[in-house]
């Protein structure tokens, strides 16, 4: 008698766990497709997309960083062609892996493809290679959290002194001197970097190396190397801290700017402060090179740029496909979406989610190289 | 105790009753026997032989990554595997490590010890019954759930404490506070002391229960308190047993992952204050760069977990040890 109620006891315990549990899940599982933020006239542009004969499943994977607009289109185009296509977004690196194994009909990547990477693709693209397509832009932002401070300017020699801890303080007369009439306190400067390896991080570095060399003797890459600071996980992690942290400052992609987040503006020599938005990403985009050979369509910045308006702290997000000797039960389907994606369409949902579109003589070069892939 | 009872034949009686022929068969190389013998020794077997492979395994890829490293792989202070040489050391990641699962222990192996004795000679039943309950439930929340707690609650709510510290015990060097985020190597300890609380306590309240009551109630009648008798009779009788229950809980803020990538603040330099953010763990280090990390990096990450399996192996050893050495008062374990 004495057991059972024992039992009944647990019993109950245990049901308020999973009703507990299920109430939480039930949470989880909210609809999250209102985070491609497709508005009324994207979904309109559906109409123009054209799907040739593609049809079945594409895999892809790779670049985090252009995940959110991957979802935006994918959802645009299943809609139309009623093709599945599923991105993983699992990172630059394991993106590249899973296409150089075969396991993917394209990959996206924040950084050109390495000789090596090259090298690799010949096997799974018969009689081909690899070709970086450039096809998402986005300026990187840097925010701020200093008590008192709406407006900030720095300049990329500040920048890399700061992130370098060179600079502690946000009184110090080199930031003082870029931002006159200005009120700044006395208060230690807390730099955010990345702890994960992010091409984030890649292109934020490149930027600072190819402009202020002096002040970031570091070679680049994927893993953050200057001296002290904090780091978090993730551009949504970066951004949570330098929100929470008075006197932080952090870099991640434009789009985390938001809910108090303040970006800095940015003195390149122009005649004004540049601000981190899409339409300025572009335009420091336009001053790019294609330093690919054959159909490879590799850019090379211009971070020295000192244009009007003009933001050069910028990444570029890459497709990666075979210029030949794709699969060919994937090719239509692959054909059909990269199309879409560099179409007038494609690029105008971008800026919709604080991407910038790829400038109009890129672009181009993309759609005839894309009409090219067999 | 002895293991003699089980295993051997017991001498034949002229006249066995029923039961003593059962008691008999246990000994006896019966088909359930020999079937029993053989699963029991195969299943050792097989564990020895699936540790063999996870060592051989991690060998082989760390020492693929170990040859092409540029810088010293124990002493450097970096982690760059994208570069051409890569360099990359785990001097950041030992001492990470190390630090945090200490202070984890300093915290949780008191106060589980001090709530299981609680639970067995002080609480009444009715309210010892609910809170042992509740421990297990504890001990069955996921380390990610843990870490959401400890980014969104605890490191926002750590700067008093903090604070308190740098002021009284700041001359230490070792609680002095440069004011940056809370998110450093004491607020993960604490973490992971409140996260391995529940199996230290749960293991050390069964041991405290196996106590026999004839050794309490030879020390009451000796005139003992009951603080006495817990210090003679319960503490000695229950000491391996806490130890091993520590050391459960050691292996699993050793290997902590997700828990500690989500509250900490890495970085690849040793702060020599608790308080100040940065430092990196094995685990934390490996989950937060195997996404992005290209071939020469999964490898360097497969070394530094090498390595995190031989410190396990080497703590492992160790506790058994001190047990073996404590056999004597051991009723309920080793």
């Amino acid at each position: 008698m004495k057991l059972q109620r024992k039992n009944r006891r647990a019993l109950a315990l245990g049901a308020i766990a999973v009703s507990g549990a299920l109430a939480l899940t039930a949470c989880g599982s909210d609809d999250t497709s209102n985070g491609g933020g497709a508005t009324g006239g994207a979904t309109a542009a559906a109409g123009n997309i054209k799907c040739d004969d593609a049809k079945g499943q594409l895999l892809a994977d790779g670049s985090s960083a252009q995940k959110n607009a991957i979802d935006a289109w994918v959802k645009q185009f299943t809609q139309a062609c009623g093709v599945q296509i599923n991105y993983k977004g699992s990172g630059s690196g394991a993106g590249i892996t899973a296409f150089t194994n075969g396991q993917v009909a394209f990959a996206g990547s924040d950084s050109a493809l390495k000789p090596e990477e090259v090298t690799a693709s010949k096997k799974v693209c018969t009689g081909g290679q690899a070709i970086d397509l450039p096809m998402v832009g986005g300026p990187i932002a840097v925010g701020f959290n200093v008590s008192g401070v709406d407006k900030l300017t720095l300049d990329s020699a500040t920048l890399a002194k700061i992130f370098d801890s060179k600079i502690t303080n946000w009184n110090d007369p080199a930031i003082a001197k870029l931002n006159p009439g200005v009120k700044l306190p006395s208060l230690k400067i807390q730099p955010f970097h990345r702890s994960d390896e992010s091409g984030t991080t890649d292109n934020f570095t490149k930027y600072l190396i190819a402009t202020a060399k002096k002040d970031f003797p570091y070679e680049g890459g994927k893993a953050w190397q200057a001296k002290g600071g904090q780091s978090a996980s993730g551009s949504s992690g970066v951004a949570q801290q330098v929100k929470e942290t008075n006197g932080a400052i952090g870099y991640f992609e434009l789009s985390y700017a938001k809910d108090g987040i303040k970006p800095i503006s940015l003195d390149t020599g122009a005649a004004a402060p540049v601000e981190a938005t899409v339409d300025n990403a572009t335009k420091a985009i336009g001053e790019a090179q294609v330093v690919g050979t054959g159909k490879d369509l590799a850019l090379k910045l211009n971070y020295n740029t000192t244009a009007d308006g003009a933001y050069p702290m910028v990444l570029v997000t890459y497709e990666i496909a075979c210029d030949k000797g794709n699969k060919a039960d994937t090719l239509a389907a692959t054909k059909a979406f990269l199309r879409y994606v560099a179409s007038e369409d494609g690029q105008k949902i971008l800026a919709e989610n604080d991407y910038a579109p790829i400038p109009a003589d890129i672009i181009a070069k993309v759609r005839t190289t894309i009409e090219g892939l067999s | 105790m002895d293991t003699k009872e089980i295993t051997d034949t017991p001498p034949p009686t002229p006249q066995p009753t029923q039961a003593e022929q059962k008691r008999a068969a246990r000994g006896a190389t019966r088909p359930g026997d020999r079937i029993f013998l053989g699963l029991s020794r195969g299943s050792g077997i097989l564990l020895l032989v699936i540790m063999a492979a996870i060592a051989g395994f991690l060998t082989y890829r760390a020492s693929i990554a170990i040859s092409k490293d540029d810088a010293n792989f124990f002493t450097a202070f970096e982690w760059n595997t994208g570069v051409v040489p890569p360099r990359f050391g785990i001097a950041v990641l030992v001492f990470g490590t190390i630090v945090s699962s200490i202070v984890a222990m300093v915290i949780a192996v008191p106060i589980a010890v001090a709530i299981a004795l609680f639970l067995t000679h002080y609480a009444p039943r009715k309210l010892s019954g609910p809170i042992a309950y509740v421990i297990d439930l504890l001990a069955a929340v996921p380390s990610i759930v843990y870490g959401l707690w400890g980014a969104l609650v605890l490191v926002p709510n750590m700067n008093g404490l903090y604070g308190w510290l740098d002021d009284y015990l700041g001359w230490t060097g070792i609680f002095s506070w440069q004011g940056g985020a809370p998110r450093s190597m004491l607020t993960v300890g604490i973490l992971l002391a409140i996260m391995i609380l529940p199996i230290i306590t749960n293991v050390s309240r069964e041991v405290f229960r196996q106590v026999p009551q004839m050794h309490e109630e030879a020390a009451l009648a000796l005139g003992a308190t009951r603080w006495e008798v817990i210090r003679m009779a319960v503490i000695p009788f229950g000491r391996s047993g806490v130890i091993s229950a520590s050391m459960l809980g050691l292996g699993r803020a050793l290997g902590e992952t997700m828990a500690v990538a989500t509250v900490l603040s890495p970085t690849f330099d040793i702060q020599a204050s608790l308080l100040d953010p940065g430092g990196g763990t094995f685990a934390q280090n490996i989950a937060s760069k195997f996404s992005e990390a290209g071939d020469i990096g999964r490898d360097a990450l497969i070394a530094s977990g090498l390595v995190l399996f031989v410190i396990t192996l080497l703590v492992n050893g160790g506790a058994r040890a001190i047990i073996a050495r404590r056999k004597e008062y051991s009723g309920a374990n080793a």
